[in-house]
């Protein structure tokens, strides 16, 4: 019976990782980014389906959105290839920017809903935009074992 | 006499495996075996350092001085493609954490069954579909991940690369995914610059001898003159062969949507059959929603250069798990000065002697 956590500090201090999940890439249209929304039989007692559902399919909407080619990105693209790709150094690209969305989605995401359940999800740049890693956390003190965890003390700069 | 702790944060890019050097804190990445990088460098900018000494003032005063004018923005335009090609992240893939790697090794053994022994293991193969094709991804041995499409390992940086087309030797660098724009550019901006320097250097010699005939020409000006002529034309005629060879070789994989990588395995040609699946069946379609190419930055560094937090903590949490030692938990820390051991854990802390 995990207990309750309430933010995500909490999470990390007082559980223990018990399982990982991969959420694997969806190739079937293509290179383009997407993830499959298949439900992992590892989180059915941890979550809804449809929570993560939803998660998943605005993430993978977010990144089509990065990826979309039209006219703004044909525009962005002559400007950036006419300054020899220096004016970069000055803005940021579309993609760049729809990252920073994503992994502020990500955030408010394990902040409100994965955290709460002990749950984590990790941003799927850091896999190489391979798989969405998902932590699954189990309370200590559910473990039957009076760890010495609580006497973990002091502050840890963030 | 306590030793001083600097916490110090480190950096991603030192704890890749592979064999890339880094310079000016993870912003430049190469392969290690430049020297061929340093010849391409000299041959360019050496050949237009002659070009602007011997051959513009002349052509400025005769002809027009756009030209030097011009041969200079294409020059630069070449200099900052190349440099771009060669110190960018090709499109690297980390490697497979241990959590990761152990998952793919159970789904591995699991798919496969019991193999008897003495009988060797099926190959890693997982199979995808594309577009209504049947795609076969390859498992690296090396980085312990199923490669995704178009992805491959190069053996001369020991990194799979997404969307691997070449590594390349004159730039010193691999050509993946997200530089191989830059290349491309670095290649067509190159021919032009060729085809404009030697346009004008047999300008030049034809302007002085329709003036002064031919053999008085190389006689009237300094000795050495025509050494850098014939070192301009020289350069100028084996670079036109094989980087307008070059550069056309693209342009064709381009409108085809293929990468090198794949044309020289003959993955999409020849006996099998087999359909590429990521082209649109029309030229001027691939060229326009070139995945790559389209002249937009739509890839993500896939091996940021930053530190992230997360990184050093979901390390500290996991070592708190075996030790439950509240000194795990703070920050990699180096320890300077050296009279303190640095510690062992690989994971958390690299002992570098130089300050940060």
């Amino acid at each position: 019976m995990a207990t309750e956590f309430h933010n995500l500090q909490e999470l990390r201090h007082s559980a223990s990782l018990a399982n990982k999940v991969f959420i694997q890439r969806d190739y079937s249209e293509g290179t383009t980014c997407k993830f499959q929304t298949k439900f992992p039989s590892e989180l059915e007692t941890r979550i809804e389906r449809s929570l993560f559902e939803d998660t998943v399919k605005t993430l993978n909407n977010y990144y089509a959105e990065a990826e979309k080619i039209g006219g703004q990105s044909y525009l962005e693209g002559c400007l950036a290839c006419a300054t020899a790709y220096l004016i970069f150094l000055c803005m940021e690209t579309r993609y760049e920017k729809v990252l920073k969305k994503i992994a502020k989605y990500i955030q408010e995401q394990n902040e409100k809903i994965y955290a709460p359940r002990g749950l984590l999800i990790t941003d799927p740049i850091e896999r190489g935009m391979r798989v969405i890693e998902i932590s699954i956390y189990e309370d200590r003190g559910s473990s039957g074992s009076s760890s010495s965890s609580s006497s973990v003390s002091g502050s840890t700069t963030r | 006499m306590s030793a001083v702790m600097i916490t110090r944060k480190v950096r991603k890019w030192e704890k890749l495996p592979g064999k890339n050097t880094f310079c000016c804190d993870g912003r430049v990445m190469m392969a290690r075996q430049k020297g061929v990088f340093y010849l391409t460098l000299f041959l360019i900018v050496g050949t237009c350092a002659l070009f602007f000494a011997f051959e513009c003032p002349y052509l400025a005063v005769h002809l027009s001085p756009a030209i030097p004018v011009f041969a200079a923005v294409l020059f630069l335009f070449v200099m900052a493609m190349l440099l771009r090609t060669s110190f960018s992240d090709p499109g690297v893939l980390p490697r497979a954490l241990p959590d990761e790697a152990t998952f793919i090794e159970m789904e591995i053994e699991a798919a496969n069954g019991n193999v008897p022994p003495g009988q060797r293991a099926p190959p890693r193969i997982r199979n995808v579909q594309i577009n209504n094709q049947i795609v076969k991804l390859k498992y690296c041995y090396t980085c312990k991940i199923f490669r995704p499409p178009r992805a491959s390992h190069c053996s001369i940086c020991d990194n799979c690369v997404d969307r691997f087309d070449h590594h390349c030797p004159w730039v010193g660098n691999c050509v993946g995914k997200r530089n191989y724009r830059y290349f491309y550019l670095f290649t067509l901006s190159l021919s032009l610059l060729t085809i404009y320097i030697f346009t004008f250097d047999i300008v030049h010699v034809a302007m002085r001898s329709v003036v002064s005939g031919f053999l008085n020409t190389l006689k009237e000006t300094p000795g050495t003159y025509p050494f850098y002529i014939c070192f301009i034309l020289l350069v100028c005629f084996f670079t036109l062969w094989s980087v307008v060879g070059l550069t056309g070789f693209h342009t064709y994989l381009i409108s085809l949507n293929q990468t090198t990588n794949e044309d020289i395995k003959g993955s999409w040609s020849g006996k099998n059959r087999v359909q590429n699946p990521y082209s649109h069946k029309n030229i001027i379609k691939n060229c326009c929603e070139h995945p790559v190419l389209c002249l937009q930055k739509t890839t993500a560094p896939l091996i940021p250069n930053e530190h992230t937090p997360d990184e050093a903590k979901a390390s500290a949490v996991s070592a708190a798990e075996k030790s439950h030692s509240p000194k795990e938990e703070q920050p990699p820390t180096a320890k300077l000065p050296p009279l303190a051991s640095p510690e062992t854990d690989a994971e958390t802390s690299i002992a570098k002697d130089k300050p940060h």
